[in-house]
């Protein structure tokens, strides 16, 4: 699609609004609809509509590989981690109430921190799918 | 209204279901597919399941259409003809359909608030998140505070999904390359 210039443009405003949009979805999930896995799969998605119109090996530059396989591990050890943190600071696995100073502020550390969890791991596993599609395709075809 | 909206929804639904059954060319079929998901988001939407209808746009509608286009793209376009006439399939389903109708007839009637799902946690929840959590989306509190659990869990399980395509995907490839 690299020849199609008004595909192009428009993509290239439009994916600033969508990775800005998975920004509001993680960290206004606590107030309105949304969450984690929501913003991942939005950042993803983002990043496939980079990679369809400007060519794959232009979003493993922007991504690369070794990235999108580091946060699917590290998704599941930072929301693993605020459990065990929780552990350490005196409280039972995944307990939130003893990570802030008062009850509501340690279960808001909580919540945050697992949802970026969330994030990172679905991301990474949307993107990593993509990716292994994708090269498939252009080894092939 | 609000009825008539979700009723108009799913008989579209059904319609593009009935379509894709019948046709033969693929690239329809996928396309018929996430206009399906857009329908299924749009319905969730007027059921107040904003949520879910997000990740049903995003995954369903944009992300599994990409990944069914970029498979579609390693094989033929046209669905082949069955070899057999597929009788023994359609029994089986129309039995497992009559039994899931039978089976909705003994719930609750739909947003009945003296069904059983509204009696058990749902109140306090609803009562007891502002105070506990701060958080006012009890959707948030639930998933990721009260059943922090469950949560973990389904990373666990998007995690090993994802471990699995890769070492599927990647040997496929290595496999290839060793005969050139």
């Amino acid at each position: 699609m690299k020849d199609y210039l008004v595909l192009r443009v428009v993509a290239k405003l439009m994916i600033v609004f969508m990775l800005l949009f998975a920004l509001y979805v993680q960290f206004h999930g606590d107030f309105g609809p949304g969450g984690g896995f929501q913003a991942g799969v939005i950042a993803a998605a983002s990043i496939i509509f980079y990679a369809i119109i400007y060519g794959l090996p232009a979003a493993r530059t922007a991504v690369p590989d070794w990235l999108v396989e580091t946060m699917i591990a590290l998704g599941v050890l930072i929301y693993a981690g605020v459990g065990v943190i929780g552990l350490i600071a005196g409280g039972n696995f995944l307990d939130y109430f003893v990570l802030g100073h008062d009850g509501v502020h340690g279960q808001h550390r909580g919540i945050f921190w697992v949802e970026i969890g969330v994030l990172v791991t679905v991301a990474g596993v949307m993107l990593k799918v993509f990716y292994l599609f994708a090269s498939r395709v252009r080894e092939e075809g | 209204m609000e009825g008539v909206i979700i009723g108009t929804l799913l008989v579209m639904m059904a319609a593009v279901t009935v379509v894709i059954a019948l046709q033969r060319n693929l690239f329809s079929v996928v396309i018929l597919s996430g206009v399906y998901s857009f329908l299924m988001a749009t319905v969730l939407v007027a059921l107040d399941a904003v949520d879910v209808a997000m990740t049903e746009a995003a995954v369903g509608a944009g992300i599994s259409t990409v990944l069914f286009l970029s498979a579609l793209y390693l094989s033929r376009g046209e669905e082949l003809k069955p070899l057999h006439k597929p009788l023994l399939p359609l029994a089986v389903v129309i039995a497992t359909g009559a039994a899931l109708v039978y089976a909705t007839l003994d719930l609750p009637a739909f947003s009945d608030p003296g069904a059983p799902i509204h009696q058990h946690v749902a109140p306090r929840y609803i009562n007891d998140v502002m105070r506990e959590t701060g958080v006012p989306n009890a959707v948030t509190a639930v998933l990721a505070s009260y059943r922090g659990y469950d949560t973990l869990g389904e990373t666990t399980v998007v995690f090993t999904a994802g471990i699995g395509v890769i070492v599927l995907l990647r040997r496929l490839r290595s496999g290839k390359k060793e005969p050139r």
